[in-house]
């Protein structure tokens, strides 16, 4: 405020009389501002733009067949994308059906029923695993999380459900060493769960409190008050949310990178390495050139698809989530 | 549980319990399993600090912040140019990124609020957001990577602007928006144009909230890998402030060294990661605590 009052009693005081206060540079802020704004859009359009254009000359070569084929020979030069799509959506599924009950619990705990006290620092302890970077959540996977899961879920199911069909073909490691789909998409599920957890708390908290009270007037208990009254309130918000969290597990580069194997073929177990598209590209970008490089940017091109329609309807049914 | 369900355990008759067994049971697991959930995600974030303490301590040699990475296989050595490399390239791309967040976020908030192409652009932005960052590594490569020839800290740098403009604007948006109309009327009654009412009272008003939102942008490009992957690369070099060439960087250096078959490189990873999350876990707090206090004014 002083700022103000000073410059405008500093021009009086000056004795110039105070001509139609600088219009240039007020249309000079604003086209700043606007210039600032529409860069959002150029931004967007370049990523589109420049992945198209590295991916033309494998789309031109493959055709629609770049969707269907699993080939990926560097000697050859043939390259197929179906591996690397179909390792992208099981591991993201995976995440989903592990990540999201966990969220919802998170969010029923910290709006109905953690005692005042505790809620913020428990929140804040959720909402830290946000930040912790990929990288870590990599290495988390792949030095303490995979020799554990190798050892205590691995093997024993693998020695399970040996010799039954379809559970036994799903459900058996090879060779158990802990990394694989599964452990990409329970590492992934970690990594929404901050994200759907404190987006659907946000969107519990603005149910009206009368709503609550009244259901636990009429003598309901949590569990109905949850089930009939808060997640029909706030559904379409938390599909949003859960949106959002499958856009972030479809794009996840550096902690599946380290924990999924990094195979390049197809198997129908979920304990077995595969690959995603975005590990994919990690792992070659910097060896590759001409076809095979173009092919890594064809499976850019796919992702960028895949995430921008799911981030869209994910915007769309939760208008204002939080950054995190 | 208790102060939240007053009604539903009031009834301990045996006859209402028998009746609303099914109820109570239903009642039980759904409590039982939130707090599990709960208490999971607790113990997964001891679990990754208290994994990165045990590695990370043993990572620190004297010469961990002073020398620069040593050679594959060798021995001593430490961090001291990827350390610095990030510190520029994270440095240049907040210093892009935040007047270009901060003017789009201006407009968003202060010229265009309810406008057509403003919506449009809220809403372009919340998708950058969220957008995979791998994409703007991509992005980034093609723009930058490929016409000039090389890898180099410029690319690193513009990616992670890029990365962190998204969020500067939210935050800026969000904040400025917080700031009450009567202080923007009072302004202009005093005779001073939009521009001058928005740089003296609205940003000032707001200044915590904006800062805050640079910290957030700061904390999300400080661990990105896989953009820098594409961009600045790597190497083991001095960083000799040559942003033309691959720029030593933090993530990228935890990513190969991690992944490597020495030890020495392996502790020097590990010694690398804690450092990075801690910093990115600081700022985090620091950050929340700021706009939470803005908020509440």
């Amino acid at each position: 405020m002083t700022a103000l009052t000073q410059s405008i009693a500093v021009a009086s005081e000056s004795g110039v009389p105070r001509t139609a206060p600088s219009k240039t540079s007020d249309r000079l802020f604003q086209g700043a501002a606007y210039g600032s704004a529409l860069l959002v859009l150029l931004v967007l359009a370049g990523i589109l733009g420049s992945i198209v254009y590295g991916a033309w000359p494998a789309f031109s070569e493959f055709g629609f067949g770049f969707l269907t084929s699993s080939a990926w020979n560097i000697g050859t030069e043939q390259f197929g994308a179906l591996p690397a799509v179909i390792g992208t959506v099981a591991a993201a599924m995976l995440a989903l059906v592990i990540g999201v009950p966990v969220s919802l619990g998170i969010a029923i705990y910290l709006t109905q029923l953690c005692p005042g006290w505790a809620r913020k620092p428990v929140a804040m302890t959720i909402e830290l695993l946000a930040s912790v970077p990929s990288i870590i959540y990599g290495m988390w996977g792949l030095f303490v999380f995979a020799p554990l899961f190798a050892r205590f879920v691995q093997v024993p199911v693998s020695n399970l459900v040996e010799g039954i069909p379809i559970v036994g073909t799903i459900l058996y490691a090879r060779i158990p060493s802990g990394v694989g789909v599964l452990t990409a998409g329970i590492i992934l599920a970690i990594m929404i769960v901050p994200f759907v957890a404190s987006i659907t708390r946000d969107m519990l908290d603005q149910i009206p409190t009368v709503l609550r009270e009244s259901a636990y007037g009429i003598g309901c208990t949590t569990w109905e008050v949850v089930r009939h009254v808060l997640v029909p309130q706030a559904s379409v918000s938390i599909i949003g949310a859960i949106m959002l969290g499958l856009g972030r597990a479809l794009g996840e580069t550096m902690a599946v990178t380290f924990v999924i194997g990094n195979a390049n073929r197809l198997s129908a177990s979920i304990f077995d390495p595969g690959s995603t598209i975005a590990s994919r590209i990690a792992n070659e970008f910097n060896e590759a050139d001409g076809l095979q490089l173009s092919s890594l940017m064809a499976l850019g091109c796919l992702l960028f698809i895949i995430t921008f329609i799911v981030l869209i309807i994910a915007r769309l049914l939760v208008r204002r989530a939080k950054v995190a | 549980m208790d102060a939240s369900t007053p009604f539903a355990t009031a009834d301990h008759s045996p006859r209402a319990s028998r009746v609303r067994s099914g109820r109570r049971i239903a009642d039980r697991i759904l409590i039982l399993a939130s707090t599990l959930a709960t208490l999971l995600g607790i113990v997964v974030l001891g679990s990754i600090l208290l994994m990165l303490i045990v590695e990370g301590v043993k990572g620190f040699t004297p010469t961990l912040l002073t020398a620069p990475t040593p050679g594959p296989g060798s021995e001593g050595g430490g961090i001291a140019n990827a350390i610095l490399g990030s510190l520029v390239m994270t440095f240049i791309g907040i210093v892009i990124a935040t007047p270009v967040g901060l003017m789009a976020g201006t407009f968003l908030a202060e010229y265009g609020r309810t406008s057509k192409i403003a919506d449009i652009i809220r809403f372009l932005n919340d998708v950058l957001l969220s957008a995979p960052s791998i994409l703007i590594g991509l992005f980034v490569y093609t723009l930058m990577v490929r016409p000039m020839g090389t890898y180099s800290g410029w690319a690193g740098a513009v990616a992670l602007a890029i990365i962190a403009t998204p969020v500067i604007v939210r935050t800026t948006e969000d904040m400025l928006r917080l700031v009450p109309g009567q202080m923007r009327e009072a302004g202009a009654a005093l005779g001073a144009p939009r521009s001058l009412v928005i740089r003296a009272i609205t940003w000032r008003a707001a200044s915590a909230g904006i800062v805050t939102g640079i910290i957030l942008a700061l904390a999300r490009i400080a661990g990105e890998t896989a953009p820098l992957l594409f961009t600045a690369l790597n190497n083991n070099s001095w960083f000799n402030a040559n942003l033309l060439g691959g720029v030593p960087n933090l993530p990228v250096m935890i990513y190969q060294f991690a992944l490597s078959p020495y030890p020495n490189w392996q502790s020097l990873a590990w010694a690398g990661a804690l450092l990075i999350t801690v910093t990115i876990l600081a700022l985090s707090v620091v950050a929340r605590l700021v706009i939470k206090d803005q908020r509440a004014r």
